[in-house]
């Protein structure tokens, strides 16, 4: 069954520690002593790759793992402990040659100074297939780790860390635009390395903080590399509305896909930026396996090891490869760009997404069977449709 | 006999590097960081170097065009770089300033687990607010608070590391116990710069710590070099001063209960090869020439002078008038401006200089800055190295070549052999740490 005229479908994995169930580093074939090793990460990004995905995130967090999202607990029956997700994928990014590599950066406490190099380098050293996963932290501990202010209770608190969040994008954005393309010319006639005229003071200004520039680090191939952020709510749509390329989603079925599709598409209008393309993946966290049956019960396996139901903000799958597919093919027209599917364990379920979802959709024509070789290799940006964007400083005076 | 110590400096954004000649390279390109950190690595060198701006340098208010501007970040490209080596030490500076100690322990380990025990820190600080318009914390520091602040920063950063002991991690699978005690990583640190606790999420990296380096030459940097640093950049100078700095030196490893060997002098070091020494020191004037441009020769002048000398010719004498005085204003974003601490006395020394040679602006500045450090036949340039060493006055040196990224090659080709022969310098890596490489004890 071939789906023509429909929009190509695209597919990341989020990866994180051993997969996202509590219980997933006791299963078969899982390397829970390897976790802070660049082997098993390779091995991952790898594997990724192998299946033709559009890119891979990292998780991260500034603070030990913990089942609440909000404060940390004191349990050794769990994951503990991870490495910083950007150098991660940097460390891969030399490993591998056509997968996106986007790791997860904590805006909240960090320098947007130093983000926008990290990531510009990023994208340096994987020749255009950087982004980055933006995140709040609106946890006290992580507050306690940086000691420079404390979280104010209320949702006007969280709103405004959203808004910091903003601000913190639009500033690594005018960082990425402040060199030219062209800034770099080599003179020897003249002696000039740079024509000056072509790097720019970005002069933020804002409420939570001030940034001078230009960067120290040239415009990176994709002249700004790609910027997501995880959504559920009202503060999360207005982000990603405002400040993402990407952005990550939790419906629960086709039509709460459309609402959220919608939602975003009102802000990003009311944004002013109805004319610059948004790409929305829905979250989905998969058990698969040969048969329903068998991946309910290794679902409620893990769930009986961990001691506890797991529970997500993304809807929790479980069935075949051909189930997901379905899925994915019926949920897909409500406006999504694609998936991004969490693995319940690795790496039983992202070798079943790369080695049998991936070739089930491909049968039915959905999926791409070869990464695409043009442009010369294509960018992140070129996979997912997103339009190199000019230097917004570009023929202003420096 | 000593064995000699080799590290590679990344050409950097000063006008030792060479951007015009027809072999340079990019500057941001992974490849040529791939290349450079091959070479260095193909030499048995101990490390690979990367030094660090976080503002961009201006003069007279502009941004200085004159020398190559643009760098990557230093803990990304590391990270890539652990990926196309083995062995090779991955050592970056970053800024004890414009960084939350939480942040960078856990970049630190991060770095170390992906290179397996590869990872060194070059403490710095920084002392403008030029530089903190960067950041959302801004920044300035008087100048006796700096290495204070760079202390305090350091402990910070090595206390939140020792919070993971290295046992932790017991992933029993069958038992499902993860890790061994629930309180692994839980800090409280309080002084007068920071004010944090929690708990650390990065367990222990094979090193356990990166291995600490220190810049600088000043009395200060000295003191904190001999209190925490494995190792310690200094400017490369003539034996007898480098016998004195490095006895200097080791001589206050005591107080800290440390021995001399616990801290390795390196100064940094220029080099041009040719197959004779007579070559090469031809070679070395090109070179020169090449550094100095008439452009870049005023602008040195102007970074003494402390004024705008634009409509000086660089082939005409020196200025008569004299340096302006008090705060540097022409030159920003460079720490050699504070090299100069008498400027009127520098600035008479200069002309002098200049009468007695009948020396240009050009000429002058290219006899008074930067000269190449070793200069001569490979067997010259050996030999002198390993003096160095033998006579204590480093234990060895870190490189700076003036073209990227090829310009290792050479001296890894002709140099590191003799060395070699003379049973001086390793022929393969014994250890796979830096700290092994650097004969350095586990912490």
């Amino acid at each position: 069954m071939t789906v023509s005229g429909a929009e190509p479908l695209h597919l990341a994995v989020a990866l994180e520690g051993a997969g996202w169930h509590p219980a997933a580093w006791r299963e078969p074939g899982a390397r829970p002593a390897e976790l802070l090793t660049a082997g098993y990460w390779a091995d991952l990004v790898t594997e990724a790759e192998r299946g033709l995905l559009d890119f891979v995130t990292f998780s991260d967090a500034l603070s030990l793992q913990s089942d609440s999202q909000h404060q940390p607990d004191a349990r050794t029956d769990r994951v503990r402990g991870r490495l910083d997700a950007v150098l991660t994928a940097a460390r891969i990014a030399p490993l591998t040659s056509h997968i996106g590599l986007m790791p997860a950066a904590t805006v909240t406490h960090t320098e947007p100074f130093h983000i926008s190099k990290a990531i510009a380098t990023l994208d340096w050293v994987s020749s255009g297939r950087a982004g980055v996963a933006v995140k709040v932290s609106a946890r006290q501990d992580e507050f306690g780790h940086f000691g420079r202010r404390t979280l104010a209770a209320g949702p006007q608190a969280v709103s405004d860390l959203f808004d910091e969040a903003a601000d913190y994008v639009e500033v690594v954005r005018r960082l990425w635009d402040s060199w030219e393309d062209d800034a770099e010319i080599r003179d020897t006639a003249t002696g000039r390395f740079i024509d000056r005229s072509k790097l720019h003071y970005i002069d933020f200004a804002g409420r939570w903080f001030a940034v001078k520039g230009p960067s120290i680090t040239p415009r990176p191939p994709q002249g700004q590399p790609v910027v997501s952020a995880l959504g559920h709510g009202d503060n999360a749509y207005k982000l990603i509305a405002s400040s993402a390329d990407v952005g990550f989603v939790t419906p629960r079925d086709a039509p709460g896909a459309a609402a959220i599709v919608a939602e975003v598409a009102a802000q990003r209008h009311a944004a002013g930026l109805a004319d610059q393309p948004v790409r929305l993946f829905a979250d989905l966290l998969i058990f698969l396996d040969d048969s329903a049956a068998a991946a309910t019960r290794r679902a409620a396996r893990l769930d009986d090891q961990a001691g506890a139901p797991y529970r997500s903000d993304a809807l929790i799958f479980a069935g075949t490869p051909a189930d997901l597919a379905d899925l994915i093919l019926q949920w897909q027209p409500a406006g999504l760009t694609g998936f991004r599917l969490r693995p319940a364990a690795i790496p039983h379920d992202l070798t079943r997404i790369t080695r049998a979802l991936v070739p089930e959709l491909q049968r039915r024509g959905a999926f791409r069977t070869e990464y695409s070789a043009s442009p010369q290799p294509p960018t992140l940006r070129d996979r997912l449709g997103l339009p190199r964007p000019a230097s917004r400083y570009a023929g202003a005076q420096a | 006999m000593k064995q000699v110590h080799l590290a590679a400096h990344f050409p950097g954004v000063n006008n030792t590097t060479v951007w015009s000649d027809p072999r340079a390279g990019s500057h941001i390109e992974f490849s040529s960081f791939a290349h450079f950190a091959r070479t260095a690595e193909r030499a048995k060198f101990d490390f690979l170097f990367l030094a660090e701006g976080l503002r961009l340098r201006e003069q007279n208010g502009k941004i200085y065009d004159l020398d190559v501007v643009g760098r990557p970040d230093t803990f990304t490209i590391l990270a890539a770089l652990a990926s196309v080596t083995d062995h090779l030490g991955l050592a970056g500076t970053i800024n004890s300033t414009f960084n939350e100690p939480y942040e960078v322990a856990r970049q630190f380990a991060t770095l170390d687990h992906l290179s397996a025990g590869r990872a060194a820190w070059n403490v710095v600080t920084s002392w403008d607010a030029f530089t903190g318009e960067n950041f959302r914390r801004g920044g300035y520091l008087p100048q006796e608070a700096r290495y204070e602040r760079a202390r305090a920063f350091l402990a910070t950063v090595l206390e939140l590391l020792d919070t993971w002991h290295g046992d932790e991690i017991i992933a029993d699978t069958a038992v499902g116990r993860f890790i061994s005690r629930a309180d692994a990583g839980k800090f409280a640190h309080t002084d007068g710069h920071f004010d944090i606790a929690g708990q650390f999420d990065v367990p222990r990296s094979p090193q356990g710590r990166p291995v600490i380096f220190q810049a600088g030459d000043s009395d200060e940097g000295r003191e904190f070099a001999a209190a925490a640093a494995d190792a310690i950049f200094s400017r490369h100078s003539a034996l007898e001063a480098g016998q004195a700095f490095y006895a200097d030196v080791k001589g206050r490893l005591a107080k800290y209960g440390r021995s001399p060997d616990e801290l390795k002098i390196l100064p940094a070091a220029t080099f041009v090869l040719a197959p004779t020494d007579d070559q090469a020191r031809e070679l070395a004037h090109e070179v020169r020439l090449q550094q100095v441009s008439g452009a870049t020769a005023i602008a040195f002048i102007e970074q003494l002078w402390n004024r705008d000398l634009s409509a000086y010719d660089p082939d005409g004498p020196l200025p008569e008038i004299d340096p302006e005085q008090g705060e540097n204003t022409i030159a920003r974003g460079r720490a050699s401006v504070r090299m100069y601490r008498d400027p009127i006395a520098t600035a008479r020394d200069w002309r002098a200089r200049a009468q007695a040679g009948n020396l240009s602006i050009r000429e002058l500045i290219i006899e008074v800055t930067g000269r190449q450090s070793f200069v001569g036949a490979p067997a010259t340039v050996a030999a002198s190295i390993n003096e160095f060493v033998q006579a204590d006055a480093s234990d060895g040196f870190i490189l700076v070549p003036h073209i990227t990224p090829g310009g290792l090659d050479e001296f890894a080709d002709t140099v590191v052999p003799l060395l070699q022969e003379r049973g001086v310098y390793r022929t393969e890596y014994h250890g796979t740490t830096l700290r092994e490489h650097l004969g350095l004890e586990a912490p």
